[in-house]
């Protein structure tokens, strides 16, 4: 007689490998175009966790005996103004960049949808004033509300993550709203709310779940936006200060200066946030394609 | 509309005064000589910050209507001044990316859809997509390198207006227009193509066909002009981001105009500049939304009606 086994015990969905796997598998299939965005996010996360160990000098390290160096086989990409190798820079300015992406992005993401589905579970006064300031802040072009935030703070590596979490909470919270709406008026709310729970129980166990399509396609969409806006910055000189490796950055002063004599110097890290910011907003697109076709992103 | 602006000028206001440390203690800090408290107090009685806060809001918020921003921190000049010289180059700026953007965005994605999943379909898909990847400071940068090294030009230092040279003024501004430009052309390219392919399925588009129609009406006349709505529209959302592209852009090309007005207001904390300023963005933004809107119903009309 075969004995079937009844698992006393099943991991919630979110922690089974399998399934993870099953799902990439899917997914690569379905959308190659997102799959080679993945993987090029992928292998910047692991240049970016080991940079220590792949980068073939120190990114601070100057050398003036070697200023503007061409490419060659000991400086790959060239040497800087200071005599810094630029290959090392790039591979540290991906730490920053994938940082400040990462951390604005879920930041931003999450705050926004706690926003969304607050004001759609409560509706009436609480609502109407919260979509009011997110409207308010929906009137900043997204760049002068990420300026206004920076020059509130100051420069700097968390002034950067929090000027650029600012204009991307009202975004996220606008478009997680509108699903929110529709989930309140479901029967399951409805039953909940007949059992007696409160608002908070409701909210985090029965909405938050349901949004999290919308979620995860603002927080993928932030994400190449994010960059873009953390490179602007520092182009500007109000986001990260040196001499700590960023692609913005790089591209800032000395690489215009010196464009005639060493464009090395800018070329390289400008390709590094291109390439980036694609593979994310391929990936991203995927994504979105795949959970909800039909959601129109601000 | 008046409402909203209201609410961006008591925000900005106040959340510019919360922070510690004003452009008096900043402007003595850059002098690197040491200042008397009482000379602090003179300079600050000058720029009207001793007075509460309050009334410097009436007193900026008052004044706007008259067109009168008040004067700035850093310089001393009226912020109403030191606008209208800079604004020109911006909004002319504008008015060509936008321009370049439009060029780019609508026979392209028309292309792109009357040849659907063929190598231009590809080609017109990767370089709308590259277009949203690629910095438009970067690109410019680009654009600064490609001349200095084959052709030994470099951008003017200073701005020619158009109405005093109208060649050299294009020349010196279409590189920067093309910068941003292709940013923006990006999400209305990609709009155009997913529209007019939405269009190609419309019944009235087949009533075209079989009523012997010349192919070339049924797309510019049928197709085309019923796809654009939605293109305007992602064209007005997208306006922020020729904002975003200007304050860049300005800075790589050393143009002066608003963006660059901006950058080095907030890196000298000018309040009174700074409020001024992203109050006016803020009102062009709602402004551009609105005309948006306008134009929409002026083409469409279910919209009018409802």
């Amino acid at each position: 007689m075969a004995r079937t086994s009844v698992p006393i015990f099943t991991l919630p969905a979110i922690f089974r490998l399998d399934l993870w796997v099953e799902a990439s598998f899917h997914f690569s299939r379905r959308r190659p175009l997102g799959a080679v965005g993945a993987a090029i996010i992928g292998l910047m996360i692991v240049v970016a966790v080991l940079a220590g160990f792949i980068s073939p000098y120190d990114p601070l390290a100057t050398d003036y005996g070697k200023l503007l160096q061409a490419p060659s086989s000991s400086h790959w990409f060239g040497t800087d103004s200071f005599g810094r190798d630029v290959f090392t820079r790039i591979i540290y300015g991906s730490r920053t960049a994938l940082w400040i992406g990462f951390a604005s992005s879920f930041m931003g993401a999450t705050l926004g949808a706690l926003i969304g589905v607050t004001s759609a579970y409560f509706g009436g006064k609480i609502d109407l004033v919260l979509q009011r300031f997110m409207d308010l802040l929906l009137s900043f072009p997204l760049i002068i509300l990420a300026l206004v935030v920076v020059s509130l703070l100051g420069s700097g590596m968390t002034n950067v993550i929090l000027a650029i979490t600012v204009p991307m909470i009202p975004r996220c919270a606008l478009v997680v709203r509108s699903s929110a709406l529709a989930l309140r008026e479901m029967p399951f709310v409805e039953a909940a709310r007949a059992l007696g729970f409160g608002p908070l129980r409701i909210i985090v166990r029965h909405l938050v779940p349901n949004v999290m399509a919308p979620y995860l396609i603002m927080l993928t969409a932030f994400l190449g936006q994010a960059i873009l806006l953390e490179a602007s910055l520092s182009f500007l000189g109000l986001g990260v200060a040196e001499p700590q490796a960023a692609w913005g950055l790089m591209l800032r002063g000395a690489a215009v200066e010196f464009a005639e004599r060493a464009p090395w110097m800018a070329i390289y890290p400008g390709l590094a946030i291109s390439l980036s910011v694609f593979a994310f907003n391929l990936f991203g697109d995927s994504l979105r394609d795949a959970l909800d076709p039909k959601l129109r992103l601000p | 509309m008046i409402p909203t602006l209201f609410g961006v000028a008591v925000l900005i206001f106040f959340l510019l005064r919360v922070v510690p440390g004003d452009i008096v203690e900043l402007k003595y800090a850059g002098a690197g000589t040491y200042a008397p408290k009482e000379a602090l107090d003179r300079e600050r009685a000058q720029l009207g910050l001793d007075q509460p806060i309050w009334k410097q809001f009436v007193t900026w918020i008052v004044g706007i209507p008259r067109l009168d921003f008040g004067t700035s921190m850093w310089t001393g000049q009226p912020i109403t001044h030191e606008i209208a010289i800079r604004l020109e180059l911006s909004i002319q700026l504008a008015l060509m990316a936008t321009f370049v953007a439009i060029l780019i965005s609508i026979p392209l994605g028309a292309l792109a859809a009357l040849k659907q999943d063929t190598w231009i379909d590809y080609c017109v898909r990767i370089f709308s997509i590259a277009g949203l990847a690629i910095p438009s400071f970067w690109l410019g940068i680009v654009i600064i390198l490609a001349f200095v090294i084959y052709f030994r030009w470099l951008p003017p230092l200073t701005f020619t207006s158009f109405w005093v040279d109208p060649k050299a003024n294009l020349t010196q501004l279409i590189w920067p227009a093309l910068a941003v430009g292709y940013r923006y052309s990006a999400v209305a390219t990609r709009m155009t193509r997913s529209a007019v392919l939405e269009v190609l399925r419309e019944d009235y588009i087949r009533t075209a066909r079989a009523k012997g129609l010349w192919e070339r009406a049924v797309l510019v006349r049928h197709a085309l002009k019923n796809a654009l709505l939605p293109v305007i529209t992602v064209l007005g959302l997208e306006f922020a981001f020729l904002v975003g592209g200007l304050v860049v852009t300005e800075q790589v090309f050393n143009l002066n105009g608003i963006g660059k007005l901006f950058v080095e207001a907030i890196s000298q904390r000018d309040y009174t500049m700074v409020q001024s300023l992203v109050l006016l963005t803020s009102f062009i933004f709602i402004f551009v939304n609105f005309l948006v809107d306008l134009i929409n119903a002026c083409l469409d009309p279910r919209i009018r009606y409802r």
